[in-house]
Parts: C-alpha cells; structure tokens; sequence
C-alpha cells in the first residue's frame, strides 16, 4: 500500500507543484494520475521512489515513510518506466533488462537468464538480446523497458507517460498488455498520464490533478463518469461536451440485440442481453469500449 | 634522400623525444579536464568560473609561458619539464571546455532513469554519464592530441630536443631535405596517434558504430580561443 499523507511540494524556485495531496493506493491495483501538464503529476510519482522529496507531508509504502528509507536502496527495490524508455544506449538490451539485479550484486550469468525471461513476459524476441537500444523502435524500447522496470520483481511499479511516445495503434496494445501483466503479476502500479482515454482504459482508481498540484477527484472511473466532482472535472473528462454519452438504439430485429452507439452516432459496443434489461444510461463496462 | 640516410639516428632520436614529450601533455589533459569539466556542469557559476578561467590559460603565448614557468615551478629554465607543464596547461585548456561539451551531451532523460533505477551517484558518473560522455571526449582528445604534437615543437626555441629541431636547423643550414624531414615526421605521429585513438573508441566505444552523427560530435569541440563565451 501506498499513503499520500498532507504532501505538498515546493520546489526551490518557488513553484508549488503538489498542494496538501491525500491518497491512498490500494496493492496490487492500477491507480492513474492524470492532469493536464505541469499539474504535478510526475512531482507525485516520483515522491514515491524519492527522486523528489516533499516539503511537507509524508510517503508511506506499507506503513513506513520513505524518508526514512536509504533512497538508492528504495528505488532498486521500485520499477520505473519512463517515456522514452531512458534505456542506457551503451547497454545491450540484455544489460539493460539486468540493471538492478547487476546493481544489486546479482551474478551476472542469472541476471542474464533472468533478462531473457523477462524479454518472452513482454513480448519481446529474444533475439533482440544483444542489440542496442537505437536499433530498436519506439514501441519495442517501451516493452524493454517495462521488462526491465519488473526485473528485480518489485512490488511496485511506477510508470511515467510510459507509452507517450509511441503510435496509438501500438499505444493500445501496450496499455492491453500492461493491463495483462498487472493481473498476472499483482504488481501495484502507478500510470502517469496526460490522456484520459488511458487513464479510463487502465484505472482501478483515479486520480485527477488539476494545475497547481491540487486533487480535483479521487474515485473509480465509473465513480468519476457519474458523478464528477465539479466542473473541472467535467470538462476534463468531457463529459459536459457529451463526450462520454453513449446512447442505445432501438434492439435490432432481427438479432434481437441492441447497439450502442456514441454521441456521434458511432456504434461503440454491444449491451449483453442481460444488462440491456436495466434499459436507459450505460452501465461502466459499456463504457469501456 | 641523403640528408636523411646520414642522420636517420638523429631524426629517430628526435621522433622518439617528440613522442615523450607529446604523450604526457596529453595525458594530463586528460585526466585533469574530465573531473574539472564535469564540476563545471554541476552549475552556472561553477561553468563560467571553470570554463572562462581554462579558457584565458590558452590565451597566454607559449613562448612567454615557457620563459615564466621556471621562475614559477622552479624547475631549470632548460629543463623539459617546463615545456611538458606549458603544454600540459594548454591540453587542459581545450579538454576542459570539450569535455564540458561531453557531460552536456548526456541525455537528462537517461541520467534521470539511472537515478530511478537505484544508481548511485558515484556509479551514475562512472557507469553512465562517463561512457555516454565518451564519443565527444574522444573527439576532443584527438583535437588535443594534433595540437599538443604541433606546440612540441616551439620547445626547440628553449632547448628541448625534438623534432623542431629540424626546422630551425634545417633553416639556417638551409638543407630543404631536414626541414621537410621534420614535417613529415611529425605529420606521421600525429596520424599515428589519431589512429591510435581512433582506434580506441571503436574498442571502448563499441555501441557508439555506424553513428551518423560522428561529424557533429566532432563540430562540438572547438579551440577555446572564444573566451567571451561561457555558454
Ligand atoms: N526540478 C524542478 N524545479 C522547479 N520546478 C519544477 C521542477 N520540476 C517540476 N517543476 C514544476 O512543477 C510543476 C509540476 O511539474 P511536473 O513535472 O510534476 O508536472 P507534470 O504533471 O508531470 O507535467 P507533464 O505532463 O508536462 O509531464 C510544473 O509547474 C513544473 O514547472
Ligand atoms: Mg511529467
């Protein structure tokens, strides 16, 4: 478990960046933050693993504040995904899937096979072992450096705009795989995004900051569809622009089924009969689609 | 050719003193510039302190700074340590703002991922910054390599013997052959020395092949004669 307890950050040029943030991550869920930029959200993130330390407040992992963890300690035992991978372009992607466990004094033949493995996990051929991060694409850095993010099997794994840089098509099925991952290895994650599509496509739990570091809401993505917090938040997820409104259309005669479509008139999904009994709005896994 | 074959013992004597007096120079800046342009890249301050300050040592003549340096160092004013300390300085003096160039080149996001996985600071500089750093060092190294061969030679003009040598000789004796004997001999070393380098990154740098990029690593290292600047 993670505990955001009265945070706030100011960093030495004066900028506030995280005002009086509460929040609590359960283990082994998704919690995303999302907000437009320079809302605060990477300040947040990387609170956790102490690369940035609060002004006030206090990070707790499993009940013990992080201050009082050696720092370089703490964040070989965190998974971080960053942007554009941050591979080390000196490294083979073998070396660089072995960082923390060569850090910490792994030997290196098992760090090795253990790099391998992980490769398969993410859907990576092996074969790219002993190539070097540039001779690799966008998305396949990405996936190298998620692999490397579980190499020292942590408990939590914190990603930054992890997959920002790459092609929607690929975007999808990273998020799909990330969502595959997650459920398979109970990790406790923490997703940085900027995009709320992504965030409603991967949360347990929201979190959504508006500028100046404050928590405009906190709550599942069915929660913050239902009921936004305030207008921001409504506009944020662009729900007042009708956005998010799916409607039903008429059950088609000769299926018998009926069609959902968006406030376009784009079709969106299918109602399973048994739901299509509850009859008017849209239940949250209708809206997933 | 019979200038030369009657004094191939000379010219040797001389290639293999030039070589002596080049190495250490180069070496020193080296060892010396990496860690004080790695400071300089901590801050604004430390940058304009570190860089403008190397940056005026070139500006000193040569020939007053060999004059001054016994006075200085106190060492013999025909000793070679004077010429091997005036060019030390002057290595220094190109390497620094190179390898300043060198840690900037480091990509931030690469740095921070290091510190995000649990690199210490210590392993961060030496297992990353440092090796990235590697591709403009080099290049900087091979800039301070040709000059440092070329200034040897001024040491002739107090009493060092290499392959200088041969010009101011070859001069005044007017044998055409010496002098461009001397020519030839330094353009050797310093081509050899490049290759050497060269030759060095391939083996330690061996991820940095087949970068198209080499050219603009190579425009990043500039004699640090624009002492204005301090970016
Ligand atoms: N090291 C720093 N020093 C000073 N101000 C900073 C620093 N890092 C971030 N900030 C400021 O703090 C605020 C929050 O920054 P942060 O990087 O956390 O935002 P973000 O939500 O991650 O934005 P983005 O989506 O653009 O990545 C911004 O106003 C930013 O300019
Ligand atoms: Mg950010």
């Amino acid at each position: 478990m993670i505990e955001f307890r009265g945070v706030t950050k100011q960093y030495p040029d004066g900028t506030l960046a995280i005002e009086h943030v509460d929040i609590v991550i359960q283990p082994r869920t998704i919690t995303v933050l999302v907000g437009s930029s320079g809302s605060g959200k990477t300040t947040l993130l990387r609170m956790i693993n102490r690369m940035v330390d609060p002004t006030s407040g206090q990070v707790l992992v499993d009940g013990t504040d992080v201050a009082t963890v050696d720092p370089v300690r703490l964040r070989r035992s965190i998974g971080y995904v960053m942007q554009n991978g941050g591979l080390l372009p000196h490294r083979r992607i073998v070396d660089n899937v072995a960082t923390v466990p060569l850090l910490r004094g792994v030997a290196k033949s098992a760090a090795r096979a253990r790099s391998l493995e992980l490769l398969d996990t993410v859907g990576l051929d092996r074969g790219l072992a002993d190539k070097y991060p540039r001779q690799l694409s966008g998305g396949q850095q990405q996936r190298v450096g998620v692999a490397r993010a579980l190499a020292a099997d942590p408990n939590i794994l914190l990603m930054d705009e992890p997959f920002g840089a790459v092609d929607p098509i690929v975007r999808l099925e990273l998020q799909t795989e990330l969502r595959r991952l997650q459920s398979a290895l109970d990790k406790t994650v923490v997703f940085v995004t900027h995009d709320i599509d992504e965030a409603f496509a991967l949360a347990d739990q929201m979190v959504i900051l508006r500028t100046g570091g404050i928590v405009a809401q906190i709550g599942t993505p069915a929660e913050v569809l239902a009921h936004p917090a305030d207008d921001f938040v409504a506009s944020f997820i662009g729900a007042d622009r009708g956005q998010r409104r799916l409607r039903l259309q008429p059950r088609d005669p000769a299926s018998g089924r009926i069609v959902v479509v968006d406030s376009a008139g784009r079709p969106a999904g299918l109602i399973e009969d048994d739901h299509a009994s509850i009859g008017d709005g849209a239940s949250p896994d209708v809206k997933a689609s | 050719m019979n200038w030369l074959i009657s004094n191939f013992d000379l010219v040797v004597g001389l290639t293999v003193n030039h070589i002596r007096l080049s190495v250490v120079p180069i070496i020193v800046g080296f060892v010396v510039a990496v860690p004080l342009a790695r400071i300089a890249v901590t801050g604004r301050t430390a940058r304009a302190v570190i860089i403008t300050s190397t940056s005026l040592l070139y500006t000193i003549p040569s020939l007053p700074l060999f004059v001054i340096l016994p006075a200085i160092i106190g060492t013999k004013v025909l000793s070679d340590i004077n010429l091997i300390v005036a060019l030390s300085i002057y290595a220094v003096a190109i390497m620094v703002r190179a390898a300043a160039d060198a840690f900037t080149s480091v990509p931030v996001d690469v740095k921070q991922a290091s510190l995000a996985m649990g690199y210490s600071r210590w392993q961060q500089f030496w297992r990353v910054e440092f090796p990235l750093a590697g591709p403009v060092l080099l290049a900087g190294m091979r800039v301070v390599s040709v000059s440092t061969i070329a200034l040897v030679s001024v040491g002739v003009l107090i009493g060092s013997q290499n392959l200088g040598y041969l010009f101011t000789n070859g001069k005044q004796r007017n044998i055409l052959e010496e002098v461009a004997t001397g020519i030839v001999a330094s353009l050797l070393i310093a081509l050899v020395f490049d290759l050497i380098l060269v030759l060095l990154g391939r083996l330690l740098l061996p991820w940095n092949r087949k970068n198209g990029s080499r050219s603009a690593q190579a425009d990043s290292v500039r004699l640090p004669i624009t002492v204005g600047d301090v970016g």
